[in-house]
């Protein structure tokens, strides 16, 4: 790993009580990029960007923080990150202004530095009209670019995102990931936590893929669906699903997996599954090229995660 | 590396000023009507208690009960903001608003967190013991300047108070649980730390165990200093205030690091 990496951990441990939470987690980040960290609730996502703030400490392993050993220099590491919480924790006795005016302070940013630097946040935001409004009058979309705009009050050279889209609706999501390749555009680094396989397609140049505490998958979203997958999937619907594929599907698919009463088939050539299912013409099929989802599905399993 | 230790010494730095700075600009936005609840309370107990009783009494160590009582309230008032600070609202900014998880994404610590929520729990209670204070000297219940002295010991009483409620914060599973410190720590206090009468009215065993609790201390200086005389063994109840702050506030942290920097 080179000195020059925003964020490099190696061997992180966690153990909470009996329970390791990450168990040997090696990653790094490269300069300007988009990094997503994926995984099932419960993974260790979360943990893992905790210890990266130096707000838990590891059992085991290091971490390299812009520069700074963290724990140790957490506090000059966290003056040049931004954060960006899995639920907002906007301060809901100021305005919109007085949030992004007292969250600097806490950086001993002066205040003339805030002065300047708040509109243009609040224009990043799309909430200048907006700027003296009380939080609670705010809607989820609303909090949420305010919450980013609050964590580039210090300008700082990388952004942890924990889940930044959950919750919102698709027009409010769509201009958060928005504004995020605006910022990869200004050059920060972004670290992203998500369940959304879309959203980690989309901004993600490589993303890691965690479960159990562990990677267990990492590189680009298109390397990582050549490596792992079929190019084609053909998902079918319908109570005469799973028979369909025991008589046919499972023959000419390389692969095929059932959830209830959806088959999904996973293949090089898809073209002998279509025509078969077009014959019959009693069950719905979609036919789609191979997503992230589909790897991390195969690489974490189907079952529900509490 | 070990795992934190949650009872390493306390790091101080000079960001705690942040928190107290934020604490502050919200409590401006309610300045009038908070400062109004915090005074209804004392003074209803002064003037209720102190003409409505004090008529029935002769002086009480050698002053009117109302004066008498004047310095005692001014020390329960302190507890009583100092404790509903450092519970309630100290609460809500932990658990409910999360507004110290947006503090420790800061370049702030938990040390500076909870240092500054001590001193602001202190100062908001500094306000209500002074408050009723400044009455009592309008009303001249105060007799001499010695009761200046008494404008300290109202901070430091704060602190001591603030950093039990800090304690009973760092364990709440919720709001509730706050009502176990109130009905068993609070209120026994307040009837049994001079505040309404003179401790030597109490059993002895109440009186040696009301020696161990902070507000005797506290109502032990306040009132010879209000009644302008220095108070007997002053250097002994000044050490009992400041080791309960010291040591409260050192186990408040210890308790809230392990809560929150798992």
């Amino acid at each position: 790993m080179n000195a020059a990496a925003p964020l490099a951990a190696t061997g992180l441990r966690k153990t909470y009580g009996e329970r390791e939470v990450v168990c040997g987690v090696d990653f790094a980040l490269r300069p300007g990029e988009c990094f997503g960290l994926l995984g099932p609730n419960g993974a260790g996502k979360t943990t893992t960007l905790r210890l990266c703030l130096g707000l838990t400490d590891p059992d085991a392993g290091s971490i390299t923080v812009l520069g700074e050993p963290v724990p140790r220099q957490a506090r000059e590491a966290r003056m040049r990150i931004g954060v960006v919480p899995q639920f907002d924790n906007l301060d809901p006795d100021f305005t919109i202004r007085e949030n992004l005016l007292i969250f600097g302070r806490y950086f001993d940013i002066s205040n003339a530095v805030l002065r300047a630097r708040i509109p243009e946040l609040l224009d990043f935001a799309g909430l200048a009209s907006r700027a003296d409004a009380r939080i609670q009058t705010l809607s989820g979309g609303m909090k949420r670019r305010l919450t980013l705009a609050r964590a580039l009050i210090n300008d700082p050279e990388l952004v942890f995102l924990d889940e930044p889209t959950t919750g919102l609706d698709p027009q409010a999501r769509h201009v958060i990931w928005e504004r995020l390749r605006n910022l990869l555009k200004q050059g920060k680094t972004l670290l992203l936590t998500t369940h959304f396989m879309e959203e980690a397609e989309r901004l993600c140049s490589r993303i890691a893929i965690m479960d159990h505490g562990k990677i267990i998958a990492e590189g680009e979203p298109r390397a990582l669906i050549a490596q792992h997958i079929e190019p084609h999937v053909v998902e079918v619907y319908g109570e005469a699903a799973p028979d369909w594929a025991d008589r046919f599907g499972r023959a000419h698919a390389e692969r095929c997996e059932a959830t209830g009463e959806t088959i999904f088939c996973y293949t090089h050539d898809p073209a002998p599954l279509i025509a078969d299912l077009d014959a019959r013409g009693d069950l719905r099929y979609l036919h789609r090229r191979a997503s992230l989802e589909d790897v991390f599905l195969k690489l974490t399993g189907r079952e529900l995660r509490d | 590396m070990s795992a934190r230790n949650h009872w390493a010494l306390p790091q101080f730095s000079l960001r705690f000023a942040q928190v107290w700075r934020r604490n502050r600009l919200v409590w401006r936005k309610l300045a009038i009507p908070s400062m109004l609840g915090n005074l209804a309370d004392p003074l209803l107990y002064m003037f209720g208690l102190g003409y409505g009783l004090g008529r029935m009494l002769e002086d009480v160590n050698g002053m009117s009960y109302i004066a008498f009582l004047a310095a005692g309230i001014v020390c329960s008032s302190t507890m009583m903001s100092a404790s509903f600070e450092a519970m309630y609202s100290a609460f809500s900014r932990m658990q409910m608003q999360k507004t110290w998880e947006a503090l420790l994404n800061a370049p702030l610590t938990l040390d500076d967190v909870v240092l500054g929520e001590l001193v602001w729990a202190a100062s908001k209670s500094f306000l209500s013991g002074s408050a009723v204070l400044i009455v009592a000297a309008v009303l001249g219940l105060v007799p001499s300047p010695l009761a200046l002295a008494v404008v300290p010991l109202i901070f430091l009483t704060g602190l001591a108070f603030a950093g039990l409620g800090l304690i009973m914060t760092a364990l709440s599973p919720s709001y509730d649980f706050f009502m176990y410190y109130f009905t068993l720590c609070v209120t026994p206090m307040m009837l049994l730390c001079g505040v309404f009468f003179p401790l030597d009215q109490l059993p002895a065993a109440a009186q040696v165990a009301a020696q161990l609790l902070p507000l005797t201390h506290a109502v032990s200086l306040a009132r010879p200093l209000v009644n302008g005389t220095v108070p007997p063994s002053w250097l002994l109840h000044i050490a009992v205030l400041a080791v309960y702050a010291i040591v409260s506030f050192y186990v408040a942290l210890a308790l809230t690091r392990r809560r929150l920097l798992q």
